[in-house]
């Protein structure tokens, strides 16, 4: 077939290290966690004959550190962690988001809470879309559901990371991590990014620069932090990403983000195959959260079900996107198995009935 | 007239926030003697840590990062690694690196991280209004130790500069005061020591400089000193604890 | 590529140790190399050798959805504990391809599904490799089902092993050839169903 020699099988994490590769980045500071560990094995490995650096460092803590550090040189540099070394982190993105560096987090969840296990889990919602650590504050972050988007937004959040000088997490889980799925290692367009007079370079022929998130003069803080708004606002305008399927003629959409889309991608299938006439509404960015086009169709549709992989985080999300008179119902299955298509076209029936279209 | 006594370059024109007293600013200054001699200013990154060390970037003239309480050390490793060809310094309290930031202190050392290290120890927390530092000493009195330091409660005061020294990755590793002129001149040494190793990609280096808080301790600025020589150095004893001659890849 | 939809999609399971999850890699391998979507889905965990161990691959010819299958088109079952756990949900018309080398064949309770059994232990002592037991699977499953071309698993074999096992392909060859003549030898059983 033609293409088929350009692809190779790959495990989710490799594709998000081969992402970053690609998009220029040197320097992986991390520490092992499952189920992200082919993450920084990969890296290990290809980093050093490119003149990279990696370090395994002492703890989350230490590696999101060190990414703070060389971030603010201006370089292109990432860690990736699970869940609990994900909140061991939360303290250093709060200081990249307040002294507004750019880097690439990447959260393969698991489960929680505490050490929880590490099955598949999209608990980690919240902490990822509300900032995550002490202030007010975000992180963009885009939510990939296949191994080829595990490198292309791996890829763009080292860009979008630049554009704004904020913090990008990507947010997979186990399942996207461990699963393997052909990928084409094509990079995307370049993008055009201001140039880097921010970064620590040495105060040559120029004033020094500073950065840090330390303001104590009145009214500073004030300002810095409505300056940190407009950014984000700015996303909102501009970084909306999702997906539909199957819209357009649709009773009742279903919503769920990651490896949760898979699902009801094979659920929208099969009602479709009985007739039932379904669809899917996919945020990639979970933050800014793709409000208004899911308000644009909830015009026409009145029913969503959310689906996810916790007891309903998201699904407030969805709540303040639609229309007052949309009803929004919620099937969750917190860690352990993962559901079936066949289980959640069970849930989606009885609500469907309601519709008024069965 | 010649000029024989100046404002290091790479220090800025700005009065001191510091109290009456405090041996920061002496040490700023043995610092920015150490970039000037070395003529590296431009190439030069500060990595400010949390505590009274926090505003460096009002006083240095060079590019300055501020790093998360206890992490300056992970910090200026992560500037190193992404450009070798810097100069990186972090001065960090005893509260950041004795206590809060420990583990990242000894791992950056462990490492060989070629940076250098200024280690502030006044065993007290100064910023946040004299509490019990890891290196407040037995018996000491903090708002946090009322009664004085007790190893039942509160164990001993830590020696770091003795420590990092037995870990195979520091290349030189260092306790000065500058409670006197004679202690002075041998900090200013040691300190240009610190900044020589890193130039030479010899390794980490360490200087761990003994010194007041006048303000915390409740002392007067010579009765500080003096404690300074006869409370302090006896349990942390000055001198060169390590020095590698050469890089361990060498 | 035929233009009708084509969907199949299989579970493989066994010991650690046993090579299902290489199976697995093989199989979507050498489908992605025939163009089709494919997913493959590990187990992974806390357990390395001797835990319990299985994959799921789907193939299809248009983009997958879940990659979670629970009633699978098929099953490739090493060992009895699998059997047991994934046997009851092998779809009506189904194939069950187990090891009759480790598992009884009384224990299959199934009238509704194809059920082919391979002694790839015993085969694989007898043609003096124990330790491709799980290739001998391979090349019977495939020249039963004829889900991929041989040769598309031959080429895939330098793609999916890690360098340093390149100097056993050709053992490895041998082996799934020794399946698949097996299965060539047993033919007149798939028509007696």
């Amino acid at each position: 077939m033609d293409q088929s020699c350009e692809k190779v099988l790959v495990r989710g994490n490799e594709a998000i290290a081969m992402g970053a590769i690609d998009a220029g980045c040197r320097l992986f500071f991390g520490y092992p966690i499952t189920p992200q560990n082919e993450i920084p094995e990969y890296l290990s490995k290809h980093l050093p004959p490119l003149g990279g650096e990696f370090i395994q460092a002492e703890s989350e803590i230490a590696s999101i550190n060190l990414l703070l550090g060389a971030s603010a040189t201006g370089s292109r540099a990432m860690t990736s962690s699970s869940s609990p070394g994900i909140s061991l982190m939360q303290e250093g993105i709060s200081y990249m988001a307040g002294s507004e560096l750019p880097a690439v987090i990447i959260n393969i969840s698991r489960s929680g809470p505490g050490l929880g296990g590490i099955s598949a889990s999209q608990g980690d919602y919240f902490q990822a879309t509300r900032g995550g650590g002490h202030g007010d504050y975000r992180v963009l972050v885009l939510a990939p559901s296949t191994v080829q988007e595990m490198y292309e937004l791996t890829y763009l959040a080292f860009d979008l990371a630049e554009k704004y000088r904020n913090p990008v997490m990507i947010l997979g889980d186990a399942l996207l991590g461990q699963m393997k799925e052909p990928l084409i290692r094509k990079k995307p367009p370049p993008m055009d990014l201001p140039p880097k007079d921010w970064a620590l370079t040495g105060a040559k022929g120029r004033k020094p620069n500073r950065i840090k998130s330390l303001y104590l003069q009145e009214g500073e803080l004030t300002e810095h932090n409505w300056k940190l708004y407009k950014k984000y606002e700015r996303m909102k305008q501009e970084e909306i990403r999702f997906e539909v399927i199957e819209t357009e003629d649709a009773h009742l959409i279903i919503v769920a983000f990651g490896s949760m889309a898979r699902v009801a991608r094979s659920v929208v299938e099969m009602a479709r195959r009985e007739g039932v006439k379904v669809g899917l509404f996919r945020p990639i960015t979970l933050f800014p959260y793709p409000e208004k086009p899911l308000r644009e169709i909830s015009r026409r549709v009145k029913h969503f079900l959310t689906v996810e992989l916790n007891t309903g985080q998201m699904l407030e999300d969805v709540r303040l996107s639609v229309e007052r008179d949309a009803e929004v119902y919620f099937y969750g299955k917190p860690p352990g198995a993962l559901p079936t298509p066949e289980e959640i076209l069970e849930q989606l029936k009885k609500y469907y009935g309601r519709s008024g279209s069965a | 007239m010649e000029i024989v006594f100046k404002r290091p370059e790479c220090l800025i024109d700005v009065p001191f926030h510091f109290c009456p007293g405090c041996h920061h600013g002496i040490v700023h200054r043995l610092v920015g003697e150490a970039i000037d001699y070395f003529k590296i200013r431009e190439r030069t990154i500060g990595v400010a840590s949390v505590g009274c060390s926090v505003f460096m970037y009002d006083y240095f003239n060079i590019d300055v990062l501020e790093a998360p309480h206890g992490r300056a050390s992970a910090v200026a490793s992560g500037v190193k690694r992404a450009r070798k060809d810097l100069i990186v310094f972090t001065i960090q309290g005893d509260g950041d690196l004795g206590a809060i930031g420990i583990a990242e202190g000894i791992h950056t050392a462990n490492r060989g991280e070629n940076i250098t290290l200024i280690f502030a120890n006044n065993g007290i927390y100064g910023m946040t209004g004299g509490q019990m530092a890891p290196t407040t000493l037995l018996g000491q009195k903090t708002t946090t130790s009322p009664y004085g330091r007790n190893f039942t409660y509160d164990g001993y005061p830590i020696r770091m500069a003795e420590m990092i020294a037995t870990l195979e990755g520091s290349a030189f590793v260092a306790r000065v005061a500058v409670n006197n002129p004679s202690n002075l001149m041998k900090a200013k040494q040691a300190i240009r020591k610190a900044f020589q190793m890193q130039i030479e990609g010899i390794g980490f280096s360490m200087v761990e400089v003994l010194m007041s808080c006048p303000t915390n301790w409740g002392l007067s600025s010579l009765e500080a000193n003096r404690r300074v020589e006869e409370e302090m150095i006896p349990y942390f004893p000055l001198g060169i604890f390590k020095e590698r001659k050469m890089a361990d890849y060498l | 590529m035929p233009s009708n939809h084509f969907y199949y999609d299989l579970i493989i399971a066994g010991f650690g140790g046993q090579g299902v999850l290489a199976i697995g890699n093989l199989i979507a391998y050498a489908a992605m190399k025939e163009g089709r979507h494919v997913t493959y889905l590990p187990t992974y965990g806390v357990e390395m050798r001797g835990g319990t161990a299985n994959c799921t691959v789907v193939i299809s010819s248009k983009e997958i959805g879940s990659p979670i299958i629970y009633r699978p088109h098929a099953l490739i079952s090493m060992n009895l504990p699998s059997l047991l756990k994934y046997g009851p949900r092998v779809l009506p018309k189904g194939l069950i391809f187990l090891n009759s080398s480790l598992i009884d064949l009384r224990e299959v309770n199934r009238q509704d599904v194809e059920v082919f059994p391979v002694p790839v232990n015993d085969l694989a002592i007898e043609n003096g490799n124990p330790r491709f037991a799980n290739m001998i699977a391979l090349g019977a499953f495939i020249e039963k089902t004829k889900l991929v071309e041989l040769f598309t698993i031959y080429e895939s074999l330098e793609k999916v092993f890690d360098e340093r096992h390149h100097r056993h392909i050709p053992e490895n060859i041998r082996a799934i050839q020794i399946g698949v003549e097996y299965t060539k030898r047993f033919t007149p059983f798939r028509e007696e169903k």
